[in-house]
C-alpha cells in the first residue's frame, strides 16, 4: 500500500514533488482557486506569490490534503491527493502560518510526537530529536518566539522524510528582518543536499 | 537521553550501504535518512499509542485541573448524599443512599469532564496545531482515540478520587481488584463516548461557545434522565425510555453492580459502552476533517 521508502533521493525518474491539473475549489459560490496548473519538479524551490484572497492558502490547503478534492487533481510525488492521501501525506511536511507547536508540551515533546507519527525508530527518536535541537533552539529567544521557532523549524525538520516542505507564508512577513529568509536558504541547501 | 540498544541499525539494508548508514548515523546524516513506514496493519495501533502517549505528557505538565475537578463531585457525596441519605426518600433497594448514590457521581463527574472535551479539539485547531497533525500520516480515528482516551484517564483519576472519599464515608465498597478493574474500564469506555460526542458536535458547530452552549443544553438531561440519582423505576414513562437509549445509565448500573454487588447486566451494559464509544470515534472521526476546512 504505502510505498514510502522507495522515493530514493537521487533517483532520475522521480515523478513531479506538486502536481495540479485544473485545481478548480469553491466556498458556497466564491471559487478560491479557479484552475490551477502546476508543477513543481523534485528538489526545485517554489515560492507562490499573489495577492490577498488570491487563493493561496485554499491552494496549499487543497495539496496538504486538508481540503477535500477530487481525483485526478492534484498529486505529491505521483500519490494522488484524493485515493492516495496518506502516502502523500507521508511526503508533506507542512507549516502553517499561524504559530503552531502545541503550547502544552515541552518543544523536544513537540518535535518527539512529530517523530513518531513519521515512524521514526524508537532507537532513533532520542537522537534525532537531540540533533535538532544542539542545531537550532539555542538561537531562539523568548518564550514566544520559542514556540514560532519551534513550529517553523521543528514542523519541517522533525520530518525525516522532509521531501516538500509547505511553508504557507501568507501574511507572515516573508523578509530579510523576521529571519524567514534564512529558513529559506536553509531549506534550499537542504533541498541541494537532497539532489 | 540513551536508549536501550537494539539491533544495529542497518540490519536490514543491503551491505554495500551498510558502512554509509552508520556512518552517517551519527550525524546531520541521520536526520537525511527517512525512517521505514509502518505497513497498513501496524500503523493504527502505532498511531493510537503514539496520540495516548502525548495526551499523557500532557496531563503529566498541568496537574490542576485533576485538583480542581475533584471538588464537585466531593461536594456531591459530602452536601447531597449525606443530606438525602437522611431523608430517605428514594428507594434504593436496601442500602443506603450515599452508598446508592457513590457509582453515579463517579459516572456523572466523568460525564462531565468528557462533555466538553471538543473544546480541546477546537483549541488544538486554533492554535494550528491540529492542522499539522492532519497533514502527518495519522488516521483522523487514532486522533479521536487518543482524546477519548485522554478522557477517560482523566475519569479514572476522579473515580479514585470518589471511592477514597466514599470509603471515609463509611461507604461499603469492593475491593476486589478484579471488579476495581471493571470499574476502570467502565468509567474509560463512558468517557469515551462522552467525549466523542462532544468532539461530534464540535465537528458540526466548529466553534468554542456554541459548543459551550450545546455542552450545557445536554448535560443536564443526560444526567437527571439517567439512573444516577434514583432509580429508572421512580421515572415517568416517557423518562424511563430516555434513560433506556442514554449510555449514562448502562454505565451506572455496571458502576453500581461491580462496586456494591446490586443486580446488573454486567454484559449487556459493558456492550452498549463499547458499541456506543466505537460510534463515537467512528462519528468524531468522520465529522474532524470539517475542523480543518
Amino acid at each position: 500500500m504505502t510505498r514510502g521508502t522507495q522515493h530514493g533521493h537521487g533517483s532520475r525518474r522521480t515523478p513531479d514533488a506538486v502536481r495540479c491539473d485544473r485545481l478548480t475549489y469553491a466556498f458556497g459560490d466564491s471559487r478560491a482557486v479557479d484552475g490551477l496548473d502546476l508543477a513543481v519538479r523534485d528538489g526545485e524551490v517554489f515560492g507562490l506569490l499573489g495577492p490577498n484572497g488570491a487563493g493561496r492558502t485554499t491552494a496549499i490547503r487543497c495539496i496538504t490534503t486538508l481540503l477535500p478534492v477530487p481525483a485526478g487533481r492534484v498529486a505529491v510525488f505521483g500519490h494522488d491527493a484524493a485515493h492516495d492521501r496518506m502516502a502523500a501525506r507521508r511526503l508533506l511536511g507542512y507549516v502553517p502560518q499561524q504559530l503552531s507547536a502545541d503550547a502544552h508540551l515541552t518543544g523536544r515533546e513537540n518535535v518527539t510526537l512529530f517523530a513518531r507519527v513519521f515512524d521514526v525508530p524508537r532507537r532513533e527518536r532520542a537522537e534525532r530529536v537531540a540533533l535538532m535541537h544542539r542545531g537550532r533552539v539555542r538561537a531562539l529567544g523568548t518564550p514566544a518566539a520559542l514556540r514560532r521557532g519551534l513550529a517553523e523549524r521543528h514542523g519541517n525538520d522533525a520530518l525525516p522524510t522532509l521531501e516538500d516542505v509547505f511553508r504557507d507564508v501568507a501574511g507572515s512577513g516573508l523578509d530579510d528582518q523576521s529571519g524567514d529568509f534564512r529558513d529559506v536558504r536553509s531549506t534550499r541547501r537542504t533541498a541541494r543536499r537532497l539532489g | 537521553m540513551s536508549e536501550a540498544p537494539a539491533a544495529p541499525p542497518g540490519a536490514s539494508a543491503d551491505p554495500a550501504h551498510g558502512a554509509r548508514d552508520r556512518a552517517d548515523d551519527h550525524g546531520i546524516g541521520l536526520l537525511l535518512r527517512p525512517p521505514e513506514p509502518r505497513s497498513g496493519r501496524r500503523l493504527v495501533p502505532a498511531r493510537i499509542a503514539a496520540m495516548c502517549a502525548v495526551e499523557l505528557q500532557k496531563l503529566r505538565h498541568d496537574r490542576t485541573e485533576l485538583y480542581t475537578r475533584a471538588v464537585q463531585p466531593a461536594l456531591w457525596l459530602l452536601v447531597f448524599g449525606q443530606t438525602f441519605t437522611r431523608i430517605r426518600a428514594i428507594p434504593t433497594g436496601g442500602i443506603p443512599y450515599i452508598d446508592y448514590l457513590a457509582p453515579g457521581i463517579i459516572a456523572q463527574s466523568a460525564m462531565f469532564i468528557a462533555i466538553f472535551y471538543g473544546i480541546h479539539i477546537i483549541g488544538e485547531r486554533d492554535a494550528g496545531v491540529l492542522d499539522k497533525l492532519l497533514v502527518t500520516p495519522t488516521p483522523r480515528s487514532a486522533l479521536i482515540t487518543g482524546k477519548a482516551f485522554a478522557a477517560g484517564v482523566k475519569s479514572v483519576i476522579q473515580a479514585v478520587v470518589v471511592v477514597v472519599i466514599a470509603a471515609v464515608l463509611g461507604v461499603a465498597l469492593t475491593w476486589n481488584p478484579l471488579k476495581l478493574l471493571g470499574v476502570a474500564a467502565i468509567v474509560v469506555l463512558g468517557s469515551a463516548f462522552f467525549s466523542c460526542l462532544s468532539m461530534t458536535i464540535a465537528g458540526i458547530v466548529l466553534s468554542r461557545d456554541r459548543l459551550m452552549g450545546f455542552g450545557q443544553a445536554i448535560t443536564m438531561p443526560l444526567f437527571f434522565a439517567s439512573n444516577a440519582l434514583y432509580p429508572v423505576s421512580v421515572m415517568p414513562g416517557w423518562l424511563q425510555a430516555v434513560s433506556r437509549v442514554n449510555p449514562l445509565s448502562y454505565e451506572v448500573e455496571a458502576l453500581r453492580g461491580l462496586l456494591l454487588g446490586t443486580p446488573a447486566r454486567l454484559p449487556l451494559d459493558s456492550g452498549v459502552l463499547v458499541v456506543a464509544a466505537a460510534l463515537g470515534i467512528a462519528a468524531a472521526s468522520s465529522l474532524l476533517g470539517r475542523l480543518a476546512r
